[in-house]
């Protein structure tokens, strides 16, 4: 039997399917040194950053928390009070600490997909482990962040996220640099795993810098009855960034929800999409994606809902908003059905700012500019989302303090 | 002589180069409200849209003068801070914009615009709504009204404020409207003068193919609408002259 190790070798040159091919060797694995430390006595200059993808400083507001610079684990614990509803730890230490662990390691996210995946078993930088305990609602969010200070620096996190049954929580995962990193590639595995009857909400948010590539792989597997939420966004200008989380309703009455909104500016190179596959009775499937493209930025806004059981109903709705002639959005919705009863369905529209809605508020006393940034605020309203009123606002304010500076 | 809040001088405006309004005049007295009819097409529509100075509706020749002042090349947020309050009659949907969001800009204090949702009767989570989604007939010309109230301009334009309003809606915003009118200038497009039950209109214009065909009497210039349509105004004798005195 193969090793994930070979796997891995096997696949180390593979160019994944999507996305600018990069050569993994350009960058450096020479990360700086951090020593533990609580996220609020770092410095300032990362305690602003960190601000801007959703991670507190403070305890108080989150039920626990995460916190990796380049390789090394600054941070992890669980608030008193949620100490025996969930676990938080780096993906190293679990696997040291629960053998069963390696079920769940390299089993929706395969380590052949491509050369990012292989780099991640080769060369594994941490990552973490959450598991909500079995019937424990969380109702504070959780959060981990995977924050880079090295210039030019490769870091491969490898995340397991364990929803046991009848389980609830929300997670925050905030991927940021420092100031002084220009360049670098981010490899993030995350695999999701939503046992019956729970129910998961991870919003993810990347702040990346101008030449920065980022290449996460995501996949979750849902349970019976279970629900699979995933927000992600993405503001600032990085050179590339391409990803295609896959959600495997496996359970009856799966149901899984992919939110995005992507703003590319600069000269990004954006290609992200979402799959569904639908695999027992009753799976509903529905995918969200928001693309504003301005300056030269090109978006790639993909979607896949494959139905495989009978009774299963998705939908996908793509928007794209396009500010620049020299920016691309590229909508590819894709469908497919491999039996009767499955309902897929989509609807995409790539077009500029309406004319027709510009005048309207001016009609109103905005400004022509007025008006424009508010009609692009409004595209990017998260309340369609569904997510919990407190986390809705938080992420409104963090999408309001971004485009403020944007537009 | 009587000062007008409005003189548009023989306006004509092009769409895409096609001749909508032709040498329109049309002189509002302050203080006075105005009702403009006109059959389908006739560019009632248009003259709203060239008196806020949309840029798709190109000025060929004359002028519009708002208090006094040339705003014929002014952009249309100028013109609207000037006092020009506009309620259109099929507004965009724009999603993410919410009512709330644009009643706050109109007019900060919370309370005036509870105090204005008490009056339409909209409960506080339509400001949660997105602007014109899903709004039902009714519910379009209230949200307008709504927004013409917060903007507080001292001219009034209403397009068809009574078209597709079911009877009770049509009360509400009849007692709305005159009540808004009290003390201002208006202007009011309606194609079948329902609206003119709740309100006192001081004169009515006829808009046909672009021009202004006729003024006089609302009540007079309606009732023959409704009896005879709008063939009587072509037939007018008077129309020829640009001016029936009823």
């Amino acid at each position: 039997m193969s090793t994930s190790k070979d796997d891995a070798l096997r696949a180390i040159n593979k160019p994944a399917a999507y996305g600018p091919d990069l050569d993994v060797n350009q960058y450096s694995r020479q990360p700086k040194n951090w020593e533990p430390c609580p996220i609020s006595s770092l410095p300032k200059e990362i305690l602003e950053r960190i601000l801007e993808v959703g991670v507190l400083p403070e305890r108080e507001n989150r039920a626990a928390s995460f916190f990796q610079i380049d390789h090394s684990v600054i941070f992890r614990a669980v608030q008193s009070l949620f100490e025996d509803k969930v676990e938080i730890m780096s993906a190293r230490e679990a696997l040291e600490k629960y053998d069963w662990l390696k079920d769940y390691w390299w089993k929706i996210v395969s380590v052949d997909t491509d050369k990012y995946t292989a780099l991640a078993e080769l060369a594994w930088d941490q990552g973490y482990f959450i598991r909500i305990f079995e019937d424990q609602k969380v109702t504070m969010p959780l959060q981990a962040c995977l924050f880079i200070s090295t210039d030019n620096l490769n870091q491969n996190v490898h995340n397991i996220i364990i929803a046991e049954p009848g389980s609830e929580a929300q997670i925050i995962t905030g991927c940021t640099l420092h100031s002084s990193v220009q360049r670098g590639l981010h490899v993030g595995i995350t695999e999701f795993y939503v046992k019956e009857d729970a129910k998961l909400t991870f919003t993810m948010i990347h702040n990346w810098a101008q030449n920065f590539d980022s290449r996460p792989r995501s996949g979750a597997l849902i349970e019976d009855n279970g629900v699979f939420i995933s927000n992600y966004m993405c503001f600032k200008p990085l050179k590339s960034l391409q990803m295609y989380p896959v959600a495997y309703c496996r359970g009856v009455n799966a149901r899984a929800r992919f939110n995005t909104i992507i703003y590319g500016t600069g000269t990004s190179y954006i290609d992200v999409g979402s799959k569904i596959v639908l695999q027992n009775e009753g799976c509903r499937g529905e995918i969200i994606s928001r693309a504003i493209a301005t300056d030269e930025a090109q978006i790639y806004a993909r979607g896949f809902l494959q139905g495989e059981h009978g009774n299963t109903k998705a939908h996908l709705e793509c928007r794209g908003l396009i500010l620049s002639d020299k920016a691309i959005i590229y909508a590819v919705p894709e469908l497919m059905a491999k039996v009767q009863g499955a309902e897929l369905s989509h609807e995409a529209a790539v077009g500029k700012i309406a004319e027709e809605q510009v005048q309207y508020l001016m009609a109103r006393g905005f400004s022509r500019s007025e008006a424009e940034a508010l009609i692009v605020r409004g595209f990017m309203d998260v309340s369609i989302f569904g997510l919990p009123k407190e986390l809705e606002r938080e992420i409104q304010r963090m999408i309001d303090i971004t485009t403020e500076r944007a537009l | 002589m009587v000062k007008c809040i409005l003189e548009i001088q023989n306006l004509s405006v092009e769409v895409s180069g096609k001749r909508i309004l032709n040498n329109v005049n049309l002189q509002i007295p302050e203080g006075e409200v105005h009702v403009l009819f006109g059959p389908n097409g006739s560019g009632k529509s248009s003259l709203i849209m060239a008196l806020l100075g949309f840029p798709a509706y190109k000025i060929v020749s004359g002028r519009i003068i708002f208090k006094g002042i040339d705003i014929t090349s002014l952009p249309t947020n100028e013109r609207v801070k000037m006092g020009i309050s506009v309620a259109f009659q099929n507004p965009p949907v724009i999603r993410g914009v919410k009512l709330g969001r644009i009643l706050s800009y109109l007019m900060p204090d919370e309370n005036k615009i509870g105090e204005l949702l008490v009056k339409v009767k909209f409960p506080q989570s339509f400001l949660e709504r997105d602007i014109n989604l899903g709004f039902s007939g009714g519910e379009i010309k209230k949200s307008e009204i709504l927004q013409v109230l917060a903007q507080n301009g001292d001219f009034i334009v209403l397009d068809e404020p009574d078209s597709g309003v079911d009877v009770e809606n049509l009360r509400i915003l009849g007692t709305i409207i005159n009540d808004a009118l009290h003390g201002r200038s208006a202007l009011i497009i309606t194609h079948l003068g329902v609206i003119l039950q709740y309100i006192n209109a001081n004169m009515a214009h006829v808009l046909m193919n672009g021009t202004i065909v006729c003024s006089g009497s609302p009540v007079k210039i309606l009732g023959q609408i409704l009896n005879e349509g709008y063939a009587w105004c072509e037939k007018c004798p008077q129309v020829k002259t640009m001016r029936c005195e009823l």
